[in-house]
């Protein structure tokens, strides 16, 4: 089952032109058809300014499309009455842990999103216990968000997020604020409500060591998705992920170095085993 | 560490103070209050000490804390103890010598004054002591709700108080980052007078607005992304139920603002 569907979707705004102060509409978003099934992991990728926030920020009904079509879980976004529909189908994660955390207390923060909607107290208590457990953070409770480290916020936004029961979690790069050990706990955790929970995950990235266990990729430049397919797929056309300002991890540019210089590798290795297996069977 | 900072004074222990409703304690510290006004005797005075101290006592609240809150109003107290030794008239005069002149009443006065300044501030410290940030918010929010008829936002005073509480720590940390990017820079924030020092903060303050202007827009869209709108229909997490002790709490006052009516009539 579709949980999101896209049809020609576009999205302007008008940007001020500060040296004769005329307005010229800029195409944020050109054209994008998508199309997202139940239960998936997908990544978009693109580098900054290639439109991948600006999506995400329609997948929540924050932005609505300028023309073409955007549904939710057959919500059409356009319609003012569908917003809180939409916004509690597709729970987003922003960027900056700091500033989606309300709260200064972790359990009133996971309160806030079901507060919002208005669930009876008791069924509350029931959904911050299973938010946090389902992100590992249960014994930190009755803390304060502050003395907690960038991945430990990012899971606490997550679990605000769960305790609304979306169906879809949609990530505008997690783990760009994040050091590496940080970006490894948020990654672990989403790709376990993925796997053991069948949340349909959207990840929006530019680190492509985070969407090499992505089931589609899908990457944009100019506002359009120039690019989609399974991780092999995608990483296995080297040159033009680079023609798009995009790098592919290690293992998958040395394969593809080699496979350069006519040494018989196939393409699109993405994991270190991958590599070390393939390159022992080389005569 | 700035992070660790707490604000407000809360003095996190067990006690039966603690446990009362915020409700109970911001109402009991508001009759608390009037009730220093109605006294005109010395000697009522040592009653209200005592009740006083039995509540501090009860509060487990180490009494020094309290005397902090008095320390910032030192300059007031005084000012205004020796205006009344100074400029109160009366039958009884003690020193007369040129200009200044000490009455018997304007001293007692004095000291009235001062007493009641004394008790109306370590009442109120008692309230903050005992009541974290959190449930103060929450119960002004919810004695706040009757006038939500004359259009009083208590729902959204409330949320903008725990905005604040929460932001605090963040922006003073962002301050303390730019001020060390700037003395990186060469920027001096310490010598000169008072004017020029306050000159060299307009190079912080320009970031720092910036900045939080910039986490308030991001704010705004998660709450508004985590279905946030407004105080409609909203339930909570941390319900205010008053309970047992909160009608002990509340007949004690009574019974104390009752004496306090009745000793005032008799004396």
């Amino acid at each position: 089952m579709e949980i999101i569907k896209a049809q020609n979707l576009v999205y302007e705004y008008y940007s001020q032109d500060e040296v004769d102060g005329a307005d010229s509409p800029f195409r944020a978003i050109d054209g994008v058809d998508l199309s997202i099934e139940k239960g998936g992991f997908i990544a978009i990728l693109g580098h900054n300014g290639s439109g991948k926030s600006t999506l995400a920020k329609h997948l929540n009904a924050l932005l609505t499309p300028t023309s073409g079509s955007l549904f939710v879980k057959g919500y059409d976004t356009t319609k003012e009455e569908n917003i809180w529909n939409v916004r509690q189908v597709a729970g987003m994660v922003f960027q900056n842990p700091d500033n989606q955390i309300i709260a200064s207390i972790i359990e009133e923060d996971v309160a806030f999103g079901p507060e919002n909607l208005g669930v009876p107290t008791e069924e509350i208590k029931i959904r911050i216990k299973e938010s946090l457990e389902a992100v590992g953070m249960t014994e930190y409770r009755k803390h304060s968000p502050n003395k907690l480290s960038g991945g430990q916020k990012q899971r606490i936004a997550i679990a605000g997020v769960l305790a609304m029961k979306p169906e879809c979690i949609v990530l505008d790069e997690p783990t760009a604020m994040l050091d590496p050990i940080g970006r490894k706990e948020v990654l672990k955790t989403v790709k376990r409500l993925n796997k053991d929970e069948g949340m349909t995950v959207i990840m929006i990235t530019h680190y492509m060591e985070e969407v090499i266990d992505a089931d589609i990729i899908f990457v944009m430049n100019h506002g359009k998705i120039v690019m989609q397919g399974t991780p092999k797929e995608i990483f296995s056309q080297v040159d033009k992920l680079k023609e798009l300002r995009l790098d592919v991890p290690q293992v998958t540019e040395i394969a593809h170095e080699l496979k350069k210089k006519n040494i018989d590798i196939p393409d699109g290795i993405l994991t270190i085993d991958e590599f070390v297996e393939a390159f022992s069977k080389l005569k | 560490m700035i992070r660790d900072i707490t604000i407000g004074q809360y003095y996190p222990t067990e006690s039966k103070i603690h446990k009362l409703d915020p409700r109970t304690k911001i109402l009991g510290t508001m009759l608390y209050v009037v009730s220093l006004f109605l006294v005109n005797n010395l000697w009522i005075y040592i009653g209200v000490a005592l009740f006083l101290g039995i509540i501090i006592k009860i509060s487990k609240v180490p009494f020094k804390f309290m005397m902090k809150g008095l320390k910032s109003i030192l300059f007031i107290l005084l000012f205004t103890i020796l205006l009344n030794v100074f400029i109160t008239p009366g039958e009884t005069k003690l020193v007369e010598w040129s200009f200044i002149t000490i009455t018997l009443e304007g001293v007692l006065n004095a000291a009235l004054m001062g007493i009641r300044l004394v008790f109306l501030i370590i009442g109120s410290s008692l309230m903050t002591l005992t009541t974290s940030p959190i449930q103060l918010t929450d119960g002004i929010e919810r004695l706040l709700n009757p006038l939500r008829v004359i259009k009083v936002p208590a729902h959204e005073i409330a949320m903008m108080m725990s905005i604040a509480l929460r932001f605090i720590p963040i922006l003073l940390e962002e301050t303390d980052k730019i001020m060390k990017a700037q003395k990186a820079r060469g920027a001096d924030f310490e010598s000169g007078g008072i004017m020029k020092r306050a000159k060299s903060m307009i190079p912080l303050l320009v970031p720092l607005f910036i900045l939080a202007f910039r986490r308030a827009d991001d704010l705004a869209m998660a709450m508004e992304a985590r279905c946030y709108r407004g105080g409609e229909g909203r339930t909570k997490l941390k319900q205010l139920i008053y309970k047992r002790r909160d009608a002990i709490a509340y007949l004690l006052l009574f019974t104390y603002l009752g004496s306090l009516i009745a000793a005032r009539i008799i004396l």
